[in-house]
């Protein structure tokens, strides 16, 4: 079986700085793999690189068998992939409502039609009603984005990142700055929002990862160290050494 | 033959240095502070009116140091009262709001100094002919414009490489988003440097008003040229606005000077063909294509070279 | 801010009302456009309206770009010209070779021109937003207007081009020679335009657009290109400014490179903003304004324009969302019924802001009569612009007028956080 994302031996520098070296990563259909590692070990930046936001220097990445290096963000999320941002990055001056229904048209094939209604296509109110729903935002439906409490946006974030409904979620520190309940309702969200697709998170709160994850990669300056089942990695000498007496469990 | 190109190659230098007086300031602000400054171009007519104004009361010598200290002063304000107060609703705000002062300023001046070119002269020290070309008598005036603005030129070199402000204003070139990690003084570069881009531009006002036509009217034709001069150097970039500035003054003057067409290099087409689009751009001289130009390269470049010559950043 | 359950109460009522309040509110506008004239019958105030209509088009169709995909133009006028241009040159063929096609279809033609320009320059100059994409639509706006007086024998020259809309075919009898008949013209397209425009809005197009507005970048990661949907944008508001053009040439009957330059630009970006860019009716206000205010200040004061700068400077800095957006604020606190607890303040503070404002005109008009010109005439009082008592009563409104100004706007403030504080207690947010 193909996996749903294949990084092979690749690298990315800014200027003379090497941010990331020989990334090897691969993570199967279905599976909800957790990217962890010390600050600036590259965490983002490869989450950059699988979606497009950046293109490698060199080496290859495939989603679902498929080169996609090299394409434009827009490219691969047609082709399956979506993803959050750790910096809340919504639409602001749009409503819940707005914000998740524009991340619902593409994938219900209405693309940059000017002769609907975007109001009258049933599909697409119908999904959009049953993601604000899932993100128990229904209530602030007609609230501006840019109103929402902090761990609302986060919510709506996660909203968008799945509206599409592409195969492959990646998501970038979703549980950032909530606090220890929100993080429970959060995780508890992604949980049942992901299942049956393909999950990639890139998570400070061991907690959340370890509770999560099927498979779990260790980054570090720019390069996995190690990959395996969450026993496999506490386990791990190497890994141990890297966080240098951080407690990893 | 020489001779059109020793003198066109000399004004377009000095016009090229006079658009980079301009240019470097309106780059320096843009890349501190995100703002295009429309009124850029208007602090630079305000400079040569006060000049004007100035002169006829307390002679040229004084005006050429109190005009751009009065138009620092304007641009100060400007940027304290208008643009601070503008900021929280963001850099389109901030655009508008300059090409709204672009707009009152141009109606102001016109207002008090009429539509019609004010009588600003050489002053009678300098109105001599400096040598002879062939036979082109080059007037001493623009001599001295040329080594005003290479002393200013040289100024602003030291100035960015020696002094404190120099420094911050240099690593807000290259790491804009650091500007905001300045501290707590950050309001106060910010209005200094919007002060002395703005001086800048009224200096350059001065010294081109007895040389160029000073009219309510300058500011409006020479804006949209400053424009073509930052984009085409590429955004934020201090070398790409020396060399677009030069290159811009240079094709203009060269341009203007020169009167041949298609129909005097070909010949004249059929008359037959009777008046069409091409006959039009067959009879045209390079002359009267010279204020398109500088647009023409704007579109070039959007196409071939989106960043501009030097530019590294995407807006 | 807790999650308070009524809001959602409030968006079902306004949902329920939302059909019938559409179709409600165009048949209004167009009665209001048929019976207009009836009532205003004189030769200037049809003059007038027709030219507020075509204002109205050509604002909207510049909103497309500012207000609902965030890209500011400061060279809009070009499709407008060009659309001008070639409705009269369609209207000098159509007459010359006898072709059966009514004017009425003339102002098509003007949009298709408009858009056609749009397609061909789009592309490139939609590859960026923000600050660049403002210089590039500077550029290529002098780029034409420029070239416009070179290529003489398409544009005229400096003259421009003539035509008569009389010579096309007559249409129900209808030769719209008579000003009442142009108007009619306009009207339709008004209506028609306008409806387009706020249908586009609401298709995921138009919706697609404010997501680019917002945030270009996420725009990719929900699988569109924000740089075909700036482009697509750019020909639709090319497409209306061309109808607008048509229609301004068919009025005038004539196209002349003014149409093209920055003068026109400029008022276009005044109108849309001063009206309010975040609303669909913010253009159509702003245009009555301004064409209104350009209309009646020529005959008062030499210097109007510049009471368009002063007015749009004022707007810029403490009304960015323009007149519709100062109404809009207004909307939770009149359902909230709180609205009576602001307006008090708003007429203390009114006084020494219209005193302000008086002062202004009269610092304005003091500068522009110095050196000649009528008596200054204020609110009937006559002023000598020589005399230093104006100098002093001008220097005394605006200084003081802006002194207390300043204290009861800052009242206004603290009454309206309470009156929005207890409207969002009652469910409306504001």
């Amino acid at each position: 079986m193909t996996a749903a994302i294949q990084v092979n031996a690749v690298e990315k520098s800014f200027g003379n700085v090497q941010i990331i070296r020989d990334l090897n990563l691969s993570v199967a259909k279905g599976e909800r793999h957790a990217i962890i590692g010390p600050n600036g070990a590259g965490k983002s930046t490869t989450f950059n690189l699988i979606s497009g936001h950046i293109k490698p220097t060199s080496g290859e990445i495939r989603l679902n068998g498929e080169v996609t290096s090299g394409l434009r963000p827009f490219e691969i999320n047609r082709r399956g992939l979506s993803r959050s941002f750790q910096v809340t990055n919504v639409f602001a001056r749009m409503t819940v409502w707005e914000n998740v229904r524009c991340a619902v048209l593409w994938a219900t094939g209405h693309r940059y039609a000017f002769w609907k209604n975007t109001d009258s296509l049933p599909e697409v109110k119908q999904r959009t009603a049953q993601i604000l729903d899932d993100i128990h935002l229904s209530h602030r439906r007609d609230v501006p984005a840019g109103l929402l409490t902090y761990a609302e946006q986060r919510e709506l974030e996660i909203g968008i990142t799945i509206a599409g409904g592409a195969s492959v979620i990646m998501l970038d520190e979703p549980t950032a700055g909530m606090s220890h309940a929100e993080t429970e309702r959060a995780v508890a969200l992604i949980r049942r929002l992901t299942e049956g697709r393909t999950l990639v998170i890139v998570e400070h709160d061991m907690s959340v990862v370890f509770g999560l994850a099927d498979r779990i990669s260790v980054l570090v300056y720019g390069h996995i160290i190690a990959s395996g089942t969450p026993e496999e990695i506490r386990g791990n000498p190497k890994v141990k050494e890297a966080y240098l007496g951080e407690e990893v469990d | 033959m020489a001779e059109l190109i020793v003198i066109s190659t000399l004004n377009g230098v000095l016009f090229g240095m006079l658009l980079f007086l301009l240019s470097s300031g309106l780059t320096v602000i843009f890349s501190m502070m995100g703002v295009l400054n429309f009124a850029h171009a208007s602090f630079y007519m305000l400079g040569a009116f006060f000049g004007y104004q100035l002169t006829r009361w307390i002679g040229f010598w004084p005006a050429l140091v109190i005009a751009p200290l009065l138009v620092g002063v304007v641009g100060m304000g400007v940027e304290r009262y208008g643009l601070r107060n503008t900021h929280k609703h963001g850099h389109v705000a901030e655009l508008l709001l300059t090409f709204g002062l672009a707009f009152a300023i141009e109606e102001i001046v016109s207002m008090i100094w009429g539509k019609s070119p004010v009588d600003y002269r050489v002053p009678a020290v300098l109105d001599f002919p400096a040598f002879t070309v062939f036979s082109t008598n080059y007037p001493a005036y623009k001599i001295f414009m040329l080594v005003v603005s290479v002393v200013i030129f040289i100024a602003l070199l030291v100035t960015l490489k020696r002094t404190r402000v120099g420094l911050i204003v240099q690593a807000a070139l290259t790491h804009p988003s650091m500007v905001g990690h300045l501290g707590h003084n950050v309001g106060r570069v910010f209005m200094l440097v919007f002060g002395v881009g703005s001086a800048l531009a009224g200096l350059a006002g001065v010294i081109a008003g007895p040389s160029l036509v000073t009219q309510s009217d300058m500011a409006a034709y020479l804006g949209p040229i400053l424009f073509v001069v930052i984009v085409f150097g590429g955004l934020g970039s201090l070398p790409g606005a020396f060399i677009a500035s030069l290159l811009i003054g240079l094709i203009q003057t060269f341009a203007v000077a020169l009167n041949g067409s298609l129909a005097s290099v070909f010949g004249p087409l059929d008359p037959s063909l009777g008046p069409s689009p091409l006959t039009d751009i067959w009879n045209v001289t390079i002359a009267q294509i010279a204020p398109i130009l500088p647009y023409l390269l704007l579109v070039l470049v959007l196409i071939f070279r989106p960043m501009g010559l030097l530019g590294t950043r995407e807006s | 801010m807790t999650n308070a359950p009524t809001p959602s109460l409030a968006a079902a009522k306004q949902e329920s009302g939302g059909a019938l309040g559409f179709y409600g509110v165009w048949l209004l506008a167009a009665i209001a456009l048929v019976v207009l004239p009836l009532i205003f019958s004189s030769g200037g105030s049809l003059t007038s309206f027709s030219l507020i209509g075509i204002a109205i088009i050509f604002a909207l169709s510049y909103n497309i770009l500012l207000g609902q995909t965030g890209l500011l133009s400061f060279g809009h006028a070009v499709q407008y010209g060009l659309g001008g241009f070639l409705a009269v040159h369609v209207m000098n063929a159509v007459a010359s070779h006898n072709w059966p096609i009514p004017l009425p279809v003339i102002p098509l033609v003007g949009g298709i021109g408009g858009m056609a320009f749009a397609l061909l320059v789009g592309w490139v100059m939609t590859k960026r937003a923000g600050t660049v994409f403002a210089m590039i639509s500077l550029g290529i706006g002098e780029l034409v207007a420029s070239s416009s007086l070179i290529l003489r024998s398409v544009f005229g020259g400096e003259s421009g081009i003539t035509t008569d809309r009389t010579s096309l075919m007559p249409l129900f009898g209808w030769t719209f020679g008579p000003q009442i008949q142009v108007y009619y013209l306009i009207a339709f397209w008004v209506l028609v335009s306008a409806i387009a425009m706020y249908a586009l809005t609401r298709t995921p197009l138009g919706r697609i657009c404010n997501a680019v507005r917002d945030n270009p970048e996420r725009v990719e990661f929900i699988g569109y290109d924000p740089h075909v949907v700036r482009y697509l944008a750019y020909m639709f508001a090319g497409f209306f400014a061309g109808i607008a053009g048509g229609l301004t040439a068919i009025n005038f009957e004539i196209a002349n490179s003014a149409y093209l330059g920055a003068m026109q630009s400029g008022f276009v970006l005044f109108s849309t903003f001063i009206g309010g860019t975040a609303y669909f009716f913010g253009p159509i206000l702003g245009a009555i304004l301004v064409t209104y205010l350009q209309l009646g200040l020529t005959n008062v004061t030499s210097v109007w324009q510049l009471y368009f700068g002063v007015i749009f400077i004022g707007i810029v800095m403490f009304a960015p969302g323009g007149i519709a957006g100062i109404l809009m604020k207004h909307r939770p606190l009149i359902r909230a019924g709180t609205l009576g607890t602001v307006i008090p303040s708003y007429l203390v503070a009114a006084i020494p802001t219209l005193a302000f404002a008086l002062g202004i005109i009269l610092a304005i008009e003091t500068v522009a009569r110095f050196s000649g010109g009528d008596p200054i005439n204020l609110l009937g009082i006559p002023f000598v612009a020589t005399a230093p008592t104006t100098w002093a009563a001008a220097a005394v409104l605006v200084v003081g007028g802006f002194l207390i100004a300043r204290i009861t706007w800052r009242r206004v403030a603290e009454a309206w956080d309470r009156a929005a504080t207890v409207a969002r207690d009652r469910g409306y947010l504001a």
